[in-house]
């Protein structure tokens, strides 16, 4: 299995679904050895053996930064060097290609375009087959159709032609990849996300991290969340202007914002420019239990994606206890019927649901009990067992 | 024909807000106090500028003060700035006194908190004037006749104002734009008013000091004390030159490398060289020549900027949002007569949290990322807002509901 990140060295959702998939293949039987660009204790993980792919040369490998960021390299004779995202793909490739020549396997996984190189390169050596798994097309990370890095869109593009089985987290992926690479759609199998429930980490008994946001909950406030990057193709801006209307109606409504990114100052901006700086709050990239709190702070969490290839966190909102508002371009929007939902440029229609919900308790507690079951229905179990079928299917083909 | 010049230096520091994040709200109210080591920190900034620039400085002019009785100059000193001095660097504080002590620096009245209060609520303004009229006395045993406020911000309004409550003096810009073909080196009068002068900044004489001394490609570089008194000197339309600036230029924004010192220690010599030239403070100027003309400005001036008004402080969206989220708290924090509550209230409407907001990065944005402590604007105003929220939680506990 080649992968990117893992909890907790993970800047989003790839790492955590890397790992829940894996832990539910491995409580399934699947032996695997996943293979990351960088070094890091995880002697947590016992499921799976964990392997750092870097050059002989090199005693150490540390991430910078969020998985789109440069990596430092630490070399044997303490000499240190940092390698930008491009350059470390190919250095991945090439100590991948090294170790597949050491350890007998029957698939290789590959995980996002990040990892496709090595992968092609793994199959080209060993013949095995080659499963490449989109967590997300390039055109969902620049938020517009054929739009994005070429370079990038060249790497998808060939894993995409010569795998043997692609994988996407939802059929919005699904579609986005036929749409972007005319890959005929019986080569795709989508297999959904999910956020394990025994991953949630029950409130601690010292209070949520956010005092100022309960306070204000006492005194009548609502409270809104999102929770990730702060990128374009998360569609913050059509967000910012449907929470001004939400404050015209309802002034007792706060929206929290939890994440960083380069939008980051122009949302700040905005939200002032908009005459709601009162009432937007933001508090940067989080870990832990200031992670955790965010979701259950929340009266509604949002998801405003533009393109959301799946969208963990609205799985997370809802163990949290937090109804979810999802933007029809979502992967989790298939699997939860449960929650409201908009088309992201309808910003009218996405402020007329915040407020409805806000001043509704009956429905929050409607919407999220419903969601709560609909989330508890669906399981890693069934995902992984997918994908090993999948992978049976062919093991055998190649036997024969 | 005898000239003067009067030299005007202002003080100021502000409570810089720490990195005050939506976890600290509610849960600890301590904004302005950074650790040491960090950017925010309001002592090691003290620290930094006392070495670099008041200490020396003050120890220039008290030599000069000495050397020269002819010799004579105005400060302005803020109530941040004083009360920042008598916590951490007492004896910076002493060195200011041995200056008035003299009775040769005159101190100029202002705002305690050096804030915009004149523009969004006249009681507070009045407030914050006479309790720095109390500091003033108190510490240095003067009571300011001449006004100037915050970022030398004026329009008819004030100056009606001040008239009004008697000071026989007031500073401002000497802008283009409101003084036409007329020059700054001369006593004017504010329109619509009865007994006040009106002394007019020499934004050109005053900048090749303050900002243009250390600049390499300038033509006027390098400027020697007997240059400049030389180009004043061969100025034959003037009364008085008004050369005000931030008493900072003196080693902190010159540095000591640029030679500014120098410059500083042989101005008095130089200029008094000439016969018929003299030092005066502000209101020895105001005693000595009669008014010109009168001067109406019925928009807003201050001293910043190539826009010479308050776009730096309050033009842009995160500027108006907090400074109106901050006198909408007004009648709320003041009634609770928690001293502590409202002295924090009055901090936070220094002028200077406004300007560290400010996005105007392409012009004047390079002087506005040198003086603050925020890697960015967006940075500064969130720290701002998340310390409002605290206010207003504070407020909660006297049963005001927001």
């Amino acid at each position: 299995m080649l992968g990117w990140e893992l909890p907790p060295h993970n800047s989003g959702g790839l790492g955590i679904a890397c790992y829940q998939l894996c832990k539910a293949l491995a409580k399934k039987g699947a032996d695997i050895e996943f293979v990351l660009p960088y070094t890091a204790n995880h002697s947590d993980i016992s499921f799976m053996r964990i392997n750092a792919a870097h050059p002989q040369d090199v005693q150490e490998v540390l991430r910078s930064g969020i998985a789109y960021d440069s990596f430092k390299y630490v070399k044997k004779t303490g000499e240190v060097q940092h390698i930008d995202l491009f350059g470390q793909v190919a250095i991945y490739e090439q100590a991948v290609q090294r170790i597949v020549q050491l350890a007998g396997f029957d698939i290789i996984h590959a995980h996002d375009w990040l990892t496709c190189r090595a992968g092609i390169r793994a199959k080209m050596l060993t013949g095995k087959p080659l499963f490449v798994h989109f967590h997300s097309v390039e055109s969902d990370r620049a938020g517009q159709p054929f739009g994005g890095n070429p370079l990038v869109r060249e790497i998808e593009e060939m894993a995409l032609m010569i795998a043997d089985r692609i994988v996407a987290v939802s059929e919005h992926t699904k579609k986005a990849i036929m749409r972007e690479y005319q890959i005929p759609a019986d080569k795709i199998e989508v297999v959904h996300n999910h956020y394990d429930p025994s991953n949630l980490i029950p409130e601690s008994t010292d209070g949520n991290a956010y005092t100022y946001l309960e306070t204000m909950k006492q005194q009548g406030y609502k409270v809104i969340v999102n929770v990730g990057r702060l990128t374009i193709q998360k569609g913050l801006p059509n967000l910012l202007q449907a929470f001004k209307l939400v404050v015209d109606h309802a002034p007792k409504t706060l929206l929290l914002i939890v994440g960083s990114g380069e939008q980051r100052n122009e949302l700040i901006g905005m939200s002032a420019e908009l005459g709601i700086g009162e009432n937007v709050l933001f508090a940067d990239f989080q870990r832990g239990k200031r992670y955790r709190d965010a979701y259950a702070v929340a009266d509604l969490f949002v998801m405003p994606s533009i393109s959301e290839p799946f969208g963990l966190t609205a799985l997370e909102a809802i163990g949290y206890g937090t109804p979810v508002l999802l933007s029809n371009q979502t992967g989790v929007s298939e699997m939860i019927k449960n929650a409201l939902k908009v088309d992201f440029w309808d910003i009218g229609g996405m402020a007329n649901k915040m407020v409805g919900l806000v001043q509704n308790a009956p429905l929050r507690d409607e919407l999220h009990r419903n969601s709560y079951r609909e989330y508890l229905s669906h399981s890693w179990d069934d995902s992984a067992g997918k994908l090993l079928s999948a992978y049976q299917q062919h093991t055998l083909e190649a036997a024969a | 024909m005898s000239k003067a010049i009067a030299l005007y230096l202002h003080v100021h520091q502000p409570y810089r807000i720490r990195n005050y994040s939506v976890f600290d709200i509610a849960n600890q109210h301590d904004y302005f106090d950074a650790p040491y080591d960090d950017k925010t920190s309001n002592k090691r900034i003290m620290d930094k500028v006392a070495e670099k620039s008041y200490l020396p400085t003050n120890r220039r002019l008290l030599q000069l003060l000495q050397d020269h009785p002819e010799f004579r100059l105005s400060m302005s000193i803020t109530g941040t700035v004083i009360e920042q001095l008598e916590r951490w660097a007492p004896h910076v504080l002493q060195s200011f006194k041995d200056l008035t002590d003299t009775g040769r620096v005159e101190i100029v009245a202002e705002t305690f908190h050096h804030s915009l209060a004149f523009f969004y609520s006249r009681d507070e303004f009045e407030i914050q004037v006479q309790m720095h009229k109390e500091k003033i006395q108190q510490v240095f045993g003067q009571t300011p006749q001449v006004f100037r406020n915050t970022e030398l911000s004026y329009n008819n309004d004030l100056a009606y104002w001040a008239d009004k409550a008697g000071y026989k003096g007031i500073l401002a810009e000497g802008w283009d734009k409101v003084l036409g073909w007329r020059s700054s080196n001369f006593m004017y009068r504010p329109a619509h008013t009865e007994n006040i002068r009106l002394l007019m900044k020499n934004y050109r004489l005053s900048d090749d000091i303050a900002f243009r001394f250390g600049d390499r490609n300038w033509s006027g570089w390098p400027l020697t004390a007997d240059k400049f008194a030389g180009w004043l000197n061969d100025s034959q339309d003037a009364q008085v030159y008004n050369l005000f600036m931030d008493y900072e230029t003196f080693g902190e924004h010159q540095w000591e490398a640029s030679g500014i010192f120098d410059f500083l220690d042989h101005l008095p010599k130089e200029w008094l060289k000439t016969p018929g030239n003299a030092f005066m403070t502000v209101s020895e100027t105001i005693d000595a020549f009669e008014p010109v003309d009168y001067v109406d400005v019925p928009d807003t001036i201050t001293w910043a900027d190539t826009e010479r008004d308050l776009s730096a402080w309050l033009g842009n969206g995160m500027q108006g949002c907090a400074i109106n989220a901050m006198y909408e708290l007004k009648d709320a924090i003041l009634n609770t007569n928690n001293l502590a509550l409202i002295e924090d209230w009055r901090r936070m409407q220094t002028s200077d949290h406004y300007y560290y907001m400010c996005t105007k990065w392409f012009n004047d944005g390079d002087i506005h990322a040198y003086f603050s402590p925020y890697d960015n604007p967006y940075d500064a105003y969130i720290a701002f807002m998340n310390a409002y929220r605290d206010l207003r939680f504070r407020l909660q506990e006297y049963g005001v509901t927001l």
